[in-house]
């Protein structure tokens, strides 16, 4: 069973900062993104046009879905559009 | 994703026990923390605050695996990050012991930084790092974790004042200003504090050498 004074718990509760907020609140808003996805793959299962639109620019498709382009988002939308 | 259900050997076991009926107890108004099995389980439902605080429990954890553990630069730390999360969402029914949350997410960071290395976007610190003074780090991590979660038992006023100084790094001025308290009285409300944790821990260790 470990031991702890107070000193080595002062040390311990030291190696956890807390993350920026900005990538907590990113990473809390991913199932919003996930519906932010669902919207352009549904939208671009129906509508060629557009759905070349977001192959060309995924960028600018999740923007305009309110979804902020994370390196991960753009490959999750691409690996979903290739389906 | 194969394989990343499967519980990253060597961690810790949870220390969080269960507290009953979960639903009943917060009808009552009362603060309940959950088990990682509930969280996750919540999670899995759609719940979007299950989710939110799942985010809030782990981050720390991921944030220090991919900063001090493998020393990524904020902006590789980053995508680690949001990776880690992104897949942990998509994956999540996979996962085959919802209390093994913990060490899935530090297996699934563990790969996703040693991927990141690899791929050599870090050139002047890829030959220093060692894999294996990364895993030495998780295990320091886990314990940590264990510690932040017995924090959570204690008084709101001790929490705060213990994560500024500690965790935050935040000075006696800082706290006294933000918490309106007189700076020559942090010390000690630290100190008192501190003991407070350590016998949280006492606790929870007798319990866990008890079960």
């Amino acid at each position: 069973m470990p031991r702890y004074d107070e000193e080595k718990l002062g040390e311990i509760l030291s190696a956890l900062p807390p993350a920026p907020e900005s990538w907590v609140k990113a990473a809390q808003d991913i199932p919003l993104a996930q519906r932010g996805l669902d919207q352009i793959v549904e939208r671009a299962d129906a509508d060629d046009d557009y759905r070349r639109r977001v192959i060309e620019d995924p960028e600018a498709a999740l923007e305009e879905a309110e979804v902020v382009a994370h390196a991960e988002t753009i490959e999750i939308l691409r690996r979903r559009l290739d389906k | 994703m194969d394989g990343l259900a499967q519980p990253f050997l060597g961690a810790v076991p949870s220390l969080i026990v269960s507290y009953g009926p979960v639903d009943a107890v917060q009808a009552m108004g009362l603060r309940v923390e959950l088990t990682d099995a509930q969280l996750v389980a919540r999670c899995r439902t759609g719940d979007p605050d299950a989710w939110r605080e799942l985010v809030d429990r782990f981050s720390r954890y991921v944030y220090a695996i991919a900063v001090q553990g493998f020393k990524l630069p904020e902006h590789d730390a980053e995508d680690v990050f949001q990776e880690v999360f992104a897949r942990a969402y998509e994956h999540l029914h996979k996962l085959r012991d919802d209390e093994a949350i913990r060490p899935w997410l530090a297996q699934l960071t563990r790969r996703l930084c040693i991927d990141r290395l690899r791929a050599g976007s870090i050139e002047q610190l890829d030959d220093d790092v060692e894999i294996a003074d990364a895993d030495d780090m998780i295990a320091r991590l886990d314990e940590s974790l264990a510690v932040h979660e017995a924090l959570s038992a204690l008084p709101d006023n001790c929490q705060e004042i213990l994560d500024r100084f500690f965790a935050r790094d935040e000075s006696y001025h800082t706290i006294g200003d933000a918490l309106e308290l007189p700076s020559g009285t942090i010390a000690s409300r630290i100190s008192r504090c501190l003991t407070k944790l350590r016998v949280e821990m006492e606790g929870r260790n007798l319990g866990a050498s008890a079960s």
